[in-house]
């Protein structure tokens, strides 16, 4: 079965949508919706740096995605306005991957697969490597989740119940990363920001609960990877694209419902 | 051992001084009150016990195994972020659904279990702020500020409420609030800080104080003298003082910085 490409492309998406699920509800809880776009960014130079050095795509992704995400949290703290401190570095470290692309000569690369992924083309090999990313995410956030949950609703409590909001906010870069650097090759850096976004915004008209927003955003997020591919079949269009189409469109449908129901 | 000992904390706001060389020690079941203009600070002084900021000198040390139920001075809860009010409540650790509907019994909002915590007006939320506080029966309740917000009748069931689970559990409570004929009648001891403490003891002795006179004028005077006549009045001035009077009517009145 695992010899069907679609059903390849599906597992693979599912995959990313189950990490996405939970880190993107912390993601638009805590208004860091630039975030992923940047930690995104900024594994394009560890691409770049993994073909350089040739080492695998995943390793040089991730290290880079947790370098820039430390770089933010650390800088954070220091008076910088957040999102002139993640527009900094997310563009220069897209310009700067980009630039050491150029240096690479022999190996001929196509940026646009790691730009908007190519979940068409997904081999056994990097399904285990998404499945045990988002194990590794899935666990980790389930696992610190009281924790994350009250340092997200104020740091003050957090403290005053003895949890270290600033521990926290490593866990979910960390888990970041993680999903950054498995999903690059599925759905591409441009499309990353989306999936841990989308599902999530749409999620949260359903839910009564953080837990309720999290499982929503996971079913919202894998109805989308199913139903775009579906579609990019039917109508020949591109994968990747074709799966945030459906994703907004949701979200478009959950918003409504809301004002319906208000 | 002292639930909380503080020593000569002081605390920074890059090169701001906000607190110098403040020292507090919270006994099991006492009721302390921090009085102070706004700006004082009251709320970092909460925050540096809680470990939310560092101190830039001296120490704060809490006892063994002390639980600690905090009631932030404001606290937004985001719009993207549903949660019901038993579910705030269940965080960090969880409770039993029979300990979420006596806490909210008790704060006097027991319809509000499956309310957005996000839709409740300002009062119910800092009832359930209360109730959350309380439901993990800390040693210590740090209250910043707690009946803002309230009405007459559930300002006065709060302190009600206060003094109930003191003497049920044995509580200590460390509580800010500007409402000053409530601080007197209600504390154990108060402390005035602005910056640094101008003068502590019981409210009596405060109440008495020049420097705290400095601070608040004698327009509350009223409530004071009603206070002090209603109680003893044998009270040595210089009790719980450690440093000289003049000096530290100059400090109060110069402000915070
Ligand atoms: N996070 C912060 N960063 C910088 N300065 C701060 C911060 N928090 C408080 N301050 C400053 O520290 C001083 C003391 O503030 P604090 O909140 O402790 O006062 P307070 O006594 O609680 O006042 P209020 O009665 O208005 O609540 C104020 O001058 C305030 O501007
Ligand atoms: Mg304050």
């Amino acid at each position: 079965m695992l010899d069907d490409f679609m059903v390849r492309a599906a597992l693979a998406g599912a995959g990313v949508a189950i990490a996405a699920a939970p880190l993107g509800c912390f993601v638009v809880w805590r208004r860091m919706a630039y975030f992923g776009d940047a930690t995104a960014h900024a594994a394009i130079l560890g691409v770049a740096m993994s073909l350089a050095f040739s080492m695998s795509i995943f390793i040089g992704s991730m290290t880079v995605a947790l370098m820039m995400a430390l770089t933010v949290s650390v800088l954070s703290g220091r008076g910088y306005a957040m999102d002139t401190l993640l527009g900094v570095l997310a563009h220069s470290a897209l310009a700067f991957g980009l630039v050491a692309v150029s240096f690479i000569t022999g190996v001929r690369i196509d940026l646009m697969a790691y730009l908007f992924g190519d979940i068409l083309a997904v081999t056994q090999g990097d399904l285990a490597v998404i499945w045990a990313g988002a194990a590794i995410v899935v666990a980790l956030i389930g696992w610190r989740w009281s924790a994350l949950l009250t340092a997200t609703l104020n740091e003050d409590l957090a403290y005053a119940s003895g949890i270290d909001p600033k521990r926290e906010q490593l866990v979910l870069t960390f888990a970041l990363a993680i999903t950054v650097a498995v999903a690059i090759k599925v759905v591409g850096v441009l499309l990353i920001a989306a999936m841990l976004i989308i599902p999530a915004a749409a999620g949260r008209p359903l839910s009564r609960t953080p837990e309720g927003m999290a499982v929503a955003a996971g079913t919202i997020g894998i109805f989308s990877v199913i139903a775009g591919l579906r579609a990019a079949y039917e109508f020949d269009t591109p994968a990747g694209p074709s799966i945030v189409c459906v994703a907004a469109l949701t979200f478009l449908l959950t918003s409504v419902f809301r004002n319906v129901r208000a | 051992m002292s639930l909380v000992d503080v020593e000569g904390l002081s605390v920074r706001y890059g090169a701001r001084t906000v607190l110098s060389n403040v020292s507090l020690r919270i006994e099991r079941g006492e009721i302390v009150t921090i009085v102070g203009p706004n700006g004082s600070g009251k709320t970092s002084m909460l925050r540096a016990i809680i470990g939310a900021v560092k101190p830039y000198r001296g120490r704060v040390t809490q006892g063994r195994d002390v639980t600690i139920g905090y009631v932030p001075q404001k606290l937004h809860i985001d719009e993207t972020l549903p949660i019901t009010v038993s579910r705030f409540l269940k965080l960090p650790s969880g409770a039993t659904a029979l300990d979420i509907e006596h806490a909210l019994a008790q704060a006097g909002v027991p319809d509000l279990v499956n309310a957005q915590l996000s839709q409740l007006s300002g009062g119910q939320f800092q009832r359930v702020l209360l109730a959350r506080a309380l439901i993990k029966k800390p040693d210590l309740l740090l209250l910043d500020e707690a009946t803002q917000g309230l009405d007459q009748r559930g300002s006065a069931s709060f302190y009600q409420q206060i003094e109930s689970v003191r003497q049920e559990t044995g509580c200590a409570v460390l509580m800010i609030s500007h409402e000053l004929h409530v601080v007197m009648s209600a504390s154990d001891r108060v402390i005035c800080l602005n910056g640094h403490v101008c003068c502590e003891g019981t409210p009596a002795v405060v109440a008495s104080a020049p420097e705290y006179r400095a601070l608040f004028g004698t327009g509350t005077g009223g409530a004071l003298a009603l206070y002090r006549h209603e109680h003893d009045h044998g009270h040595d001035h210089t009790h719980g003082h450690t440093h000289d009077h003049g000096d530290h009517t100059h400090d109060c009145s110069e402000g915070s910085d």
